[in-house]
């Protein structure tokens, strides 16, 4: 027998990974250049989440899906405007600072308060999912004190697969050393879950999603609760590009044996 | 004053600590040193009394029990939390272990602290200052914190593990007042022995890209002789294998694929950041093989077709233009030989 399912995604918004990244000092301390008109996309971890959790909500009649994400309005509302057409869910944005750089605790405190107060979530049945780390602050700390904040100390992270059983027990992989996963299984909800990859494709755009999401992610974005993250004494020294650049050495004029042989040497060299 | 305290645990079998966790103990130590600050180990394990054996002098602390023969966030959190107030340390310092990655930030919250993770390097005069990476590797930042207690997670190969002269300190036993425990932890699932590409502690790093599925000079995909000798060249050098997103993204597109490959095997931003003396990438194209990806990697070399590879240039000590085929095909060759 299926158990309906509060399922809150927790995701940020990062910069499209083919952009060229350049930090540079605001007066709220570090950030990137022209941050906020680099091309958005949704959190990858958080996104698999995101996707993991659209495909577990149907089997489980009765369930809800949220996406709980904390960014300039602006630029949730243009994420919004593709991630709306993958998968049904209701938004509960948070208007605050974008980017890497604003303390965690801050981020988990918001978003806590935010969770906490969702009308009609009940917290037994909550599965509280995320990205394990961020592709911005990449710290895979948020989560963690969401869930402490919330009192859930049955927490999973690298996870990449849950299987739900009829008793309402599931079962986790969690990625752990050298490339292999601990299975675990708890006895239920409420737990939280830091997704690493898992196993669904992107799922394709259906303009039909996207119009049904839309209708309440615009009213959403316009009652979006401001949020100032405190620093918490956290203090930059520098921030900066690596510089290393090596010399490299072309080579296009040896054989594959002879290029064999080079890296042979090489690989048994100490 | 400051005063330390590393956190560390048991390897699998539970008769040794884990080498990221000496690793920890050499960074608590050299720490300890020069602020001058006392220094306090805390050991999760099952049954720790042999496992403080080979550790410096130090206040060593201890929690046991069956509860901690395995990785599980509530008696985890618990164990460490306990052993972070007999200690009370100001600094806490652990290794970035998935074991300990999954509750470092809930214990740090537990005791109104804070964290900060994959921190890199330690240094700073006269106050603590830590280096760690933003944006997948991308950006490099230096950041203190005033707050205490101030909880860092050490990514691992950035000390040499504690092998000094031991100390015979005796050992306080911890008591934890352990939460119901509503997960068990059933096994570990791993690739078949012969099946196992991804090898922490290898030499060298093999990144195949996903050239290797793509048409060849006969206009024919060759992906089961890609497989062969990528599977070859990881037992003949007994490397490790990472991916480009591109070549894993094509299972699920439906194309042709290497069987042996996962996500897991993924480096760059979606994928891992893994530190090996060596790296060969081969067939690969793109800032996150050759950038993000490649970070931790000392020794860099690429075998290409494409001559004029913007991203290889400046990041790869050599780069080969070359067909990955012939070239793998004749390294197995000789290997082989070799061995």
């Amino acid at each position: 027998m299926a158990n309906a399912l509060h399922i809150v995604v927790c995701a940020g918004i990062s910069p499209d990974p083919l952009q060229t990244l350049e930090p540079i000092t605001t007066p709220n301390g570090p950030g990137l250049k022209n941050e906020l008109v680099l091309p958005a996309v949704l959190d990858p971890w958080a996104a698999s989440a995101l996707y993991e959790a659209a495909a577990l909500a149907p089997k489980n009649p009765g369930s809800k899906l949220w996406l709980v994400s904390l960014g300039p309005k602006a630029k949730l509302q243009q994420v919004m405007m593709t991630v709306a057409q993958k998968v049904p869910f209701e938004l509960v944005p948070i208007d605050g600072p974008i980017g890497g750089f604003p303390d965690a605790h801050s981020t988990a405190a918001a978003l806590a308060d935010t969770i906490a107060s969702l009308p009609g979530l009940d917290r037994a049945k909550l599965l509280l999912f995320g990205g394990w780390e961020s592709a911005t602050r990449g710290a895979g700390i948020t989560l963690q004190i969401v869930g402490e904040r919330l009192g859930i100390t049955d927490q999973f992270y690298g996870v990449d697969q849950i299987d739900l059983h009829d008793d309402g027990s599931f079962e986790v992989l969690e990625r752990i050393e050298g490339g292999r996963h601990q299975v675990s299984v708890c006895a239920g909800t409420p737990a939280v879950l830091g997704w690493a990859t898992g196993n669904l494709a992107e799922p394709r755009n259906n303009p039909q999603v996207g119009m049904a999401n839309m209708r309440t992610i615009m009213p959403a974005l316009q009652k979006a609760k401001p949020a100032t993250l405190a620093a918490n004494s956290l203090r930059y020294v520098s921030v900066s590009l690596p510089k290393q650049q090596r010399t490299t050495r072309v080579v296009k004029d040896l054989t594959p044996d002879q290029i064999a042989a080079e890296l042979v040497e090489w690989i048994g060299a100490e | 004053m400051e005063s330390i305290l590393v956190l560390t645990h048991a390897d699998e079998t539970g008769s040794a600590l884990t080498k990221a966790s000496l690793e920890a103990v050499t960074a608590g130590q050299e720490l300890a040193g020069r602020l001058s600050a006392p220094l306090a180990i805390g050991i999760v394990s099952s049954g720790p009394i042999n496992l403080s054996k080979g550790l410096p002098s130090a206040r060593l602390l201890a929690v046991s029990g069956e509860a901690f023969a395995q990785p599980r966030y509530a008696t985890d959190a618990a164990a460490c939390e306990a052993l972070c107030r007999a200690a009370a340390a100001t600094i806490v310092l652990a290794p970035a272990s998935s074991r300990f990655a999954r509750v470092a930030a809930g214990v740090a919250h537990r005791l109104n602290g804070f964290i900060d993770t994959h921190i890199t390097a330690i240094g700073g005069t006269d106050t603590v200052e830590v280096t760690r990476w933003f944006y997948r590797q991308r950006v490099e930042a230096v950041l203190t914190r005033d707050a205490r207690p101030w909880f860092l997670l050490l990514d691992a190969g950035t000390h040499a593990a504690y092998a000094g002269v031991p100390a015979a300190a005796p050992v306080e036993e911890i008591k934890v007042e352990l939460p119901a425990q509503r997960t068990t932890v059933t096994g570990i699932r791993a690739p078949r022995q012969d099946e196992q590409t991804i090898r922490p502690d290898a030499k060298l790093l093999f990144v195949a890209g996903a050239g290797w599925t793509k048409k060849q000079p006969d206009g024919q995909i060759h992906v089961s002789e890609a497989a062969g000798l990528i599977l070859g060249f990881l037992r003949a050098a007994n490397a490790s294998l990472g991916s480009s997103k591109s070549l894993v993204d094509q299972g699920g597109e439906g194309n042709s694929v290497l069987p042996f490959l996962t996500h897991l095997n993924q480096i760059g931003q979606t994928g891992a950041t893994p530190r090996h003396p060596k790296g060969l990438a081969t067939c690969c194209h793109g800032e996150e093989p050759h950038v993000v990806g490649w970070r931790f990697i000392a020794e860099r070399r690429a075998i290409s077709l494409d001559p004029n590879c913007g991203w290889t240039r400046g990041k790869a000590d050599v780069v080969y233009v070359a067909d990955a085929f012939p070239v793998v095909a004749k390294v197995n060759e000789l290997l082989a030989k070799g061995n």
